[in-house]
């Protein structure tokens, strides 16, 4: 188990080597997850339309380890935009990752770039 | 740097560990506990509960980590066999020996185990560790592999009803032997045992009083237990839980006065008669007398920490060993002098033995003050009653209205205003939080919720007991401060759900973004976004679909998610009635999709282990012959259980199926605060348990009883009745406003019971305004309802049919692959997710 979630390391933008073409900005919902698949990844992608951003981490809840965060309900902390896993509401900042409940763990995080209507999603490896 | 040793680590070790760590002149001090249990201290407490859950974790008080975080050494799994009182010194069973200036005794008590033969017997245990449970749980399944089902348990105080709780949630069928003539004698009359003993007998346990065991017999393990009245008992296995024995093994050693009958010695600042060795919790001999409650222990805890850093700090004189517990799930409590009998005093007594209540409070001949009292079955008054006793608070004019509750005129708590409570009031006795503790943090701006105030005093953060208290207490000083308490949605919307629900009607808000730019902020979350589309839905009669975002996640994809992200998918079944067809079709998809397969509790058939894009495959089957999203994912109407009724059962006075089927038919996909269940019984014997849902109806001579603000579940209430006799018109007209009224009304996830709870007026003004009409608002509510069953659409097959909603369904935007990382594991020739 513990090696799955080693598998996601949150990744900064400038960082970002490679630059994966996950789908067209209207294949995603608007203001909920969805998921894409980049080799043995799950990523989440969230799109906020109030402020136009978006987000992505990986679809791996790290409290109980199911493949699920992109079916969350996404809204915002004081501010802090969050996704709230579908199983036991842990929360997630979609900024840095942190869990907003207080608790250990947290998620990955990686960024996304829109160009020409293509979503794109940046990874290190 | 003085060294402080602690020994023990149980519940009150700990507090005196967190008490101390927490401390301003807490860098004076290295600490090191000594624990014998291979756990770090856990709640003990709440120990029953331990099936229950999934991991012995969580009982934990705190995690191993904690310590280190606090800079507590914890050494679990080592015992202190020796201490030095010359040298300060104490030793190891490993013969390390460990330095100290405090050395605290904590170490609290065993399982007092009576000396009858053949006690050492295999199938004996006792009650009292995490490892005691275990190995009760290893040998009763061991029994039940055998066909073996008996348990017994050894002591009817709270202690063993606590064990044979356990006993019973293990499945085995339990019966409670008890030494004294009734049950709880340390806090229940005999009139209040009989009371319990009926409730407990009633879930199939059985229970003996006045029985002294003699022996216990059985070729190798327990067979039967024989009574000293020549009388026995079959069982295949004991549980003793009789009572405790302080653990003062290690003080009698070492030369500390100790007790005749057990318990180290301790004045009123804890120290045992060597001033350097403090004593506390259920060890601690105080006052003569040995306390077995949380509350006294903690005390202890703090009075300890508080001499050792310097402080005066003394131990009240008298230990009040009030309690409210929940037993085989009957709420008891007993507070003050239960029993006081004398020309000074009068008992006041309720027994209601149909709804298995009995209350007693004893009070001052002069009806000044409320000295003690007991209570079965009920104890909501509690909170109330202790207050009034343990501040000595004038009594109402009326004293049996304590109890009674006031009659004819306005309900109104006996107490008044919580502010007029004492600021010395102790309002949380587990964590000894005075009200004015409480109204302090808040006047002085530290704190501005409930939730502020839980953190920063810890009131109601140890039983949480005293929780309505406390939030009432805060709302009420909230509000002497001129500040109004209003119970908003979230951060996002500063509206109550009423508020709300009025706002969206008023100005026709159609979606949930509009909602947002006109009366809310930011983007929302999952608290209000649900709220926000239960009253979309409410008002619209739309469904699901059209805001799926908003939807709580299980609405937005129209299935019950599972442990592993799988779904489970639930076909409405009106009233339980299938015909064989439709019956075959559920198996044969079932067997489909290699689906688990189980009969739901609302007379429905649940088909578990559906990956999210086979969904829509399974509906269009489903739907193609002839079924109906269920709204099992919802807070939505969920069933309308009913019995066979009048067709065919030979008791049955009216057709409750027939009945059933119209109800369910005529409010499915209502959405609601909450979800929302019926039942129709065809006769008084109730078989479809409709008095435990949100509305029952009942078959009676003249026609039906319509009976509302009922559930199951954790809280369970029986449903009240609203109307008598009535025909299936004005039945299904009231159940109209009724359920209006309370979609309109209620609170976010508030269920219909406390619902009515919260209603002022209660069950009296929901009669005027559903039957009498009182507000004039009958047929406003009706036509809202008529339009809302009108308007309805099963969701799923609008979901099919659409295209583009049937890309929420896609596990990966990106590839057509599905999701490979699920595991299932095999069981009883179905299948299951891998456990966590």
């Amino acid at each position: 188990m513990e090696e799955l979630l080693k598998n996601y390391q949150s990744v900064a933008e400038e960082h970002a080597i490679h630059w994966i073409k996950v789908g067209q900005t209207d294949d995603f919902p608007e203001n909920a997850g969805a998921c894409v698949k980049y080799n043995a990844k799950q990523i989440a992608v969230y799109h906020f339309t109030r402020t136009n951003s978006w987000y992505a981490c990986q679809n791996l809840c790290p409290h109980k380890m199911e493949m699920v965060l992109s079916r969350g309900m996404t809204g915002d902390s004081q501010g802090i935009p969050k996704v709230a896993c579908p199983l036991h509401k842990k929360t997630f900042s979609l900024e840095d990752g942190s869990n907003l409940n207080g608790e250990e763990y947290s998620i990955a995080t990686y960024p996304v770039r829109i160009q020409e209507g293509n979503v794109y999603i940046g990874f290190a490896d | 740097m003085k060294k402080v040793i602690v020994i023990g680590n149980g519940m009150v070790g700990y507090k005196f560990c967190e008490k101390l760590a927490s401390h301003p002149l807490r860098d004076q001090f290295e600490i090191t506990v000594f624990g014998e249990e291979s756990r770090p201290a856990y709640d003990r407490v709440h120990l029953s509960e331990y099936f229950t859950l999934d991991s012995a974790d969580k009982l934990l008080l705190a995690a191993r980590e904690w310590y280190a975080e606090n800079g507590i050494t914890l050494r679990t799994g080592e015992m202190i066999t020796d201490i030095e009182t010359e040298t300060k010194r104490v030793f190891t069973h490993k013969h390390d020996y460990f330095e100290y200036d405090y050395l605290v005794l904590a170490t609290g008590s065993s399982c007092f185990v009576p000396n009858i033969k053949g006690v050492d017997k295999p199938g004996v245990f006792i009650y009292r560790t995490i490892e005691d449970l275990d190995a009760i749980k290893d040998y009763a399944q061991k029994l039940k592999h055998e066909g073996k089902y008996k348990a017994s348990v050894l002591g009817g105080g709270l202690l063993g009803l606590e064990a044979a709780n356990a006993a019973k949630e293990l499945g085995m069928q339990t019966e409670v032997i008890e030494f004294a003539p009734r049950l709880m004698p340390r806090q229940l009359d005999k009139a209040a045992s009989n009371m319990l003993q009926t409730k407990i007998e009633s879930l199939g346990m059985k229970i003996h009083l006045g029985k002294n065991s003699q022996e216990i017999v059985g070729e190798g393990g327990i067979e039967k237990i024989n009574f000293t009245d020549e009388t026995s008992l079959y069982t295949d296995m004991l549980i003793i839980s009789a009572g405790i024995r302080p653990r003062d093994e290690l003080a009698v050693k070492s030369g500390l006065k100790t007790g005749e009958r057990g318990g180290v010695y301790v004045n009123n600042k804890m120290e045992t008669s060597d001033p350097a060795i403090y004593a506390i919790g259920e060890v601690a001999l105080y006052n003569n007398g040995i306390y077995g409650l949380v509350a006294p222990g903690y005390e202890m805890a703090g009075v300890a920490v508080d001499q050792i850093t310097g402080g005066e700090k003394l131990m009240s004189p008298s230990i009040d060993m009030s309690t409210q517990l929940k037993l085989v799930g009957t709420e008891v409590a007993s507070f003050g002098d239960p029993f006081i009998e004398n020309d000074e005093v009068t008992a006041i007594v309720y027994e209601n033995k149909q709804r298995g209540v009995y209350k007693r409070i004893n009070i001052a001949k002069d009806g000044s003050k409320l000295l003690g009292g007991i209570m079965v079955g009920d104890s909501s008054d509690y909170n109330t009653l202790f207050q009034l006793y343990i501040n000595a608070m004038k009594l109402p004019e009326n004293p049996e209205d304590l109890i009674l509750g006031s009659r004819g005129g306005e309900s109104k708590s006996a107490l008044g205003s919580v502010l007029d409570l004492p600021d010395t009031a102790q309002i949380c006795s587990c964590e000894a939080v005075s009200k004015g503790t409480i109204c302090d943090s808040i006047t002085s701006g530290a704190c501005c919720s409930f939730k502020d105030v839980v953190k920063s005093t810890k009131a109601s953060s140890s039983c949480g007991g005293c929780k309505p208290m406390v939030t009432d207490l805060v709302k009420e000083t909230l509000k002497s401060m001129g500040q109004e308490v209003k119970e908003t949605i979230c951060e996002h919307f500063e509206y109550s759900r009423q508020e709300m629900y009025d706002l969206v009607k008023l100005h026709s808000i159609m979606d949930f973004d509009e909602a947002l730019d006109r009366h809310g902020k930011g983007h929302g979350c999952e608290t209000c976004k649900p709220v926000l589309a239960s009253i979309f839905a409410s008002i619209y009669m739309e469904t699901a679909n059209r805001q799926a975002p908003i939807q709580d996640s299980n609405d937005r994809f129209l299935a019950n998610i599972q442990r592993n992200g799988t779904y489970s998918v639930v076909p409405r079944v009106p009233g339980g009635e299938i015909t064989p067809e439709k019956l075959m079709v559920l198996g044969q998809v079932a067997k489909k999709y290699d689906l688990y397969t189980k009969i739901t509790g609302g007379q429905r058939i649940d088909l578990f282990g559906a990956q999210l894009h086979e969904l829509p495959m399974i509906w269009k089957e489903l739907i193609d012959a002839g079924f109906e999203s269920g709204h099992a994912y919802g807070k939505s109407l969920r069933t309308v259980k009913s019995c066979v009724g009048s067709t065919w059962c030979r008791y049955g006075l009216h057709d409750s199926v027939s009945f059933a089927i119209r109800i369910e038919e005529r409010y499915k996909g209502l959405r609601s605060p909450h979800k929302l269940k019926g039942g129709v019984s065809g006769c008084i014997r109730e078989c479809a348990e409709a008095r435990g849902k949100d509305f029952g109806v009942i078959a009676v001579e003249g026609g039906w009883n319509l009976f509302v603000c009922g559930n199951g579940g954790a809280t369970p209430k029986h449903a009240i009745l609203l109307a008598e006799k009535l025909d299936d018109e004005t039945c299904i007209k009231y159940l109209d406003r009724f359920l209006v009224y309370y979609i309109r009304t209620a609170a976010p996830l508030q269920r219909t019971a406390p619902w009515l709870d919260k209603l002022e007026g209660g069950i009296e003004y929901l009669k005027k305004v559903i039957v009498e009409d009182s507000l004039g608002i009958g047929e406003e509510l009706e036509a809202e309802m008529e339009e809302l069953v009108q308007r309805y659409a099963c969701e799923w097959k609008e979901a099919i049919e659409d295209p583009q909603m049937m890309k929420r369904f896609k596990p990966f935007v990106n590839s057509d692959e599905t999701d490979e990382s699920l595991v299932f594991v095999p069981m009883r020739d179905q299948k299951m997710p891998r456990p966590w």
